[in-house]
């Protein structure tokens, strides 16, 4: 399975070359670039590990880069993701998201159905990976 | 016997010239003290609704209106009696207005221009008091300014163009219950446009065979699916078993991807308490977002905002019926206006034109109510037919939807004119693709992703686009067959709404 988070989970994973370009286009913005990882990457867990503080005032994408290649001699093994961050009022919020790690397994979801009242079935989402604790979750 | 028809009442032009009558209409005809309270009928414009040297306050509301007065009616006269009818005044003079401090509640019209290549017809730009109206409430405000004068005897045709809403007035509504901003966040999806899609064929299906073309467009790439406007509660299906289906739908795709997904409920009812039930179980079964239809009526609308707001849920309005007023442009209630009451009454998703796909849409235009659905500061823009300087004062933000005869060749299109807060809505484009509707649905995400892509990276992807989209279908094939089979579907018919003023090209430079 592939988890499909992010911007451009659709498309072949993205290249180094690649990845430069959407950081210097969110650095072009203004935006401060933040690279975060997890190995639970369950769609309602909003906070994934940050590596280091988000990047404020970067003038080129390079600096972005080798802090990802820190992070992924550390954690490889999990999903990494890029995001981009843009304080201006009315956002205040992020712009931009896409995964630039994967593990090599992807297990995936299971989905839990509990037979409620009536017809009522209520759903929850585990992550297989998730059943191990924390970091030794991926090989 | 007095009549209830200005034609007879207003001087004819027989008695004034034209040329008499404009050297008149320069100045404040206002009848004061004694003589404006005689009994019988005056002008409207006498009456203190044609007031050229008022100058509007900042809490003012402004209308514009289009007005188009029947033949040998004086257009100033005209547009003083849509202040007049719309504000204070009826057809003759009332002794009861010295009651009251008449002249702060009289509409005043302060000016009046002929429309650009349209003989007949006249902007009428008119200021209300902002004690005119209730306070949160667009039943009242559509009451007073749409109310009564659309029938008016005197005027072939009347449209509302445009409001400027003083931020005084601005923040006694709610707003969007959600925004754009927190949706994104709930969602968990940035920096694209949100893709979804109107199950189809919108009547006939069975719950159980609903959910199947909801789970296979969610799992396959779309971010929502949509009911339309008139599925609501039908002897094919009853709306507990589409509600019941659909989350099914939603939790398995949203496994299967590993993504937020979500499924707009219509609760559209009868009855509020039919709608709240609805509501509630949609709430109770985990689901992100609702759907209303404008046809509800507006005081429905705010209900289900403040609804929608108290319980975390996304609100979802389909324009069902606008066009039966917001088409035509001599007559009716321009979208812009409408657009403004909703960002007003707290919806979170507005249908607001696709400009290339099947239904109508300008794109000068459409990119006034995206401007109007999504800025928090909307500057004057004559060209895209935004009339005033609009400020939202933080109002939530509203996600336009475009749906209606889209695909994903017209991508790069999309992306141009429409830009990235919006829900792209391919029904057709998605389950009509000749290998199923997962595929079609991995199409557009695709083509999505690859755009977006190109973009960022400063291509330039409006002429680049066919070649963008063929090179990610290389690896793609539901890609290369959307594009093969949807490759001419093109909607090239004029507009029947379109801005009156167009931009000169500057002669300096």
């Amino acid at each position: 399975m592939r988890i499909t988070q992010g911007c451009f989970s659709f498309l072949p994973d993205l290249t180094d070359e690649q990845i430069t370009r959407q950081v210097q286009y969110c650095l072009g913005k203004g935006w401060a670039v933040n690279i975060e990882f997890t190995d639970d990457p369950h769609p309602r867990n909003n906070f994934w590990e940050m590596w280091g503080l988000p990047m404020f005032d970067l003038p080129d994408a390079a600096g972005v880069l080798m802090e990802l290649n820190e992070c992924r001699k550390v954690y490889g093994d999990r999903y990494i993701r890029m995001s981009a961050y843009d304080s201006s009022h009315g956002w205040e919020s992020l712009r931009l998201s896409f995964i630039v790690n994967r593990p090599k397994d992807e297990p995936g979801f299971r989905l839990e159905r509990h037979e409620a009242a009536g017809r009522n079935i209520r759903y929850t989402t585990t992550s297989y990976a998730a059943d191990r604790p924390e970091g030794r979750r991926y090989g | 016997m007095p009549q209830n028809d200005l034609t007879t009442r207003s001087i004819p032009t027989s008695r004034r010239t034209p040329a008499k009558e404009a050297e008149m209409n320069m100045h404040s005809m206002t009848v004061r003290g004694k003589d404006r309270y005689k009994s019988g009928v005056l002008e409207y414009k006498k009456m203190g609704y044609w007031e050229p040297d008022y100058e509007p306050k900042d809490t003012d509301i402004i209308a514009l209106f289009r007005v188009t007065p029947q033949d040998g009616v004086d257009p100033i006269e005209a547009s003083a009696a849509v202040a007049g009818e719309s504000s204070t005044a009826t057809w003759t003079v009332v002794w009861t207005d010295r009651l009251t401090a008449a002249e702060k509640y009289r509409a005043k019209c302060y000016r009046v221009d002929p429309v650009p290549n349209a003989p007949g017809q006249y902007f009428a730009y008119i200021a209300y008091d902002l004690d005119l109206f209730e306070p949160g409430s667009i039943a009242n405000l559509s009451a007073s300014i749409i109310g009564n004068v659309f029938g008016f005897k005197p005027l072939k045709a009347l449209r509302l163009e445009d409001m400027r809403l003083p931020v005084a007035y601005v923040k006694t509504f709610q707003g969007p219950a959600t925004g754009i901003v927190v949706e994104r966040e709930r969602m968990d999806k940035f920096g694209r446009p949100l893709l979804g899609a109107t199950v189809k064929p919108k009547l006939g299906l069975s719950g159980r065979n609903y959910g199947r073309v909801v789970y296979e467009a969610l799992k396959g790439g779309l971010d929502f699916t949509k009911d339309d406007e008139n599925i609501n509660s039908q002897p094919f299906m009853h709306w507990r078993e589409r509600f019941l289906y659909c989350m099914e739908a939603v939790n398995k795709a949203q496994a299967a991807s590993g993504e937020i997904k979500g499924t707009y409920l219509n609760v559209t009812a009868g009855t509020m308490e039919d709608m709240y039930e609805r509501a509630e179980f949609a709430k109770e079964l985990g689901s992100v977002i609702i759907m209303i239809d404008l046809v509800i009526g507006y005081t429905a609308i705010q209900s289900m905002a403040k609804w929608a707001r108290r319980n975390d849920m996304i609100l979802h309005l389909h324009r069902a019926g606008h066009s039966t007023y917001t088409r035509q442009r001599s007559h009716g209630v321009s979208f812009r206006v409408i657009a403004k009451w909703m960002r007003l009454a707290g919806v979170d998703h507005i249908h607001a034109g696709t400009v290339v796909g099947k239904l109508e849409g300008d794109p000068a235009t459409t990119r006034g109510y995206y401007d109007i659905c999504r800025e928090d500061y909307n500057p004057t823009r004559l060209e895209h037919g935004v009339f005033f300087d609009q400020h939202w004062a933080s109002l939530n933000k509203m996600m336009p939807v475009a749906s209606g005869g889209i695909h994903a060749g017209q991508m790069h299109q999309l992306l141009d004119h429409l830009g990235e807060d919006v829900v792209l809505q391919f029904g057709g484009g998605t389950i009509g693709h000749p290998m199923g509707i997962q595929a079609g649905a991995t199409a557009n995400r695709v083509a999505l992703e690859a755009m977006i892509l190109a973009r960022n990276e400063g291509r330039d992807y409006v002429h680049e686009g066919p070649e963008i989209l063929a090179k990610a279908a290389a690896t793609c094939t539901p890609l290369k067959a959307a594009l093969e089979v949807w490759k001419d579907v093109t909607f090239n018919y004029e507009s029947t709404d379109m801005p009156d003023y167009v931009p000169t090209a500057s002669v300096a430079m």
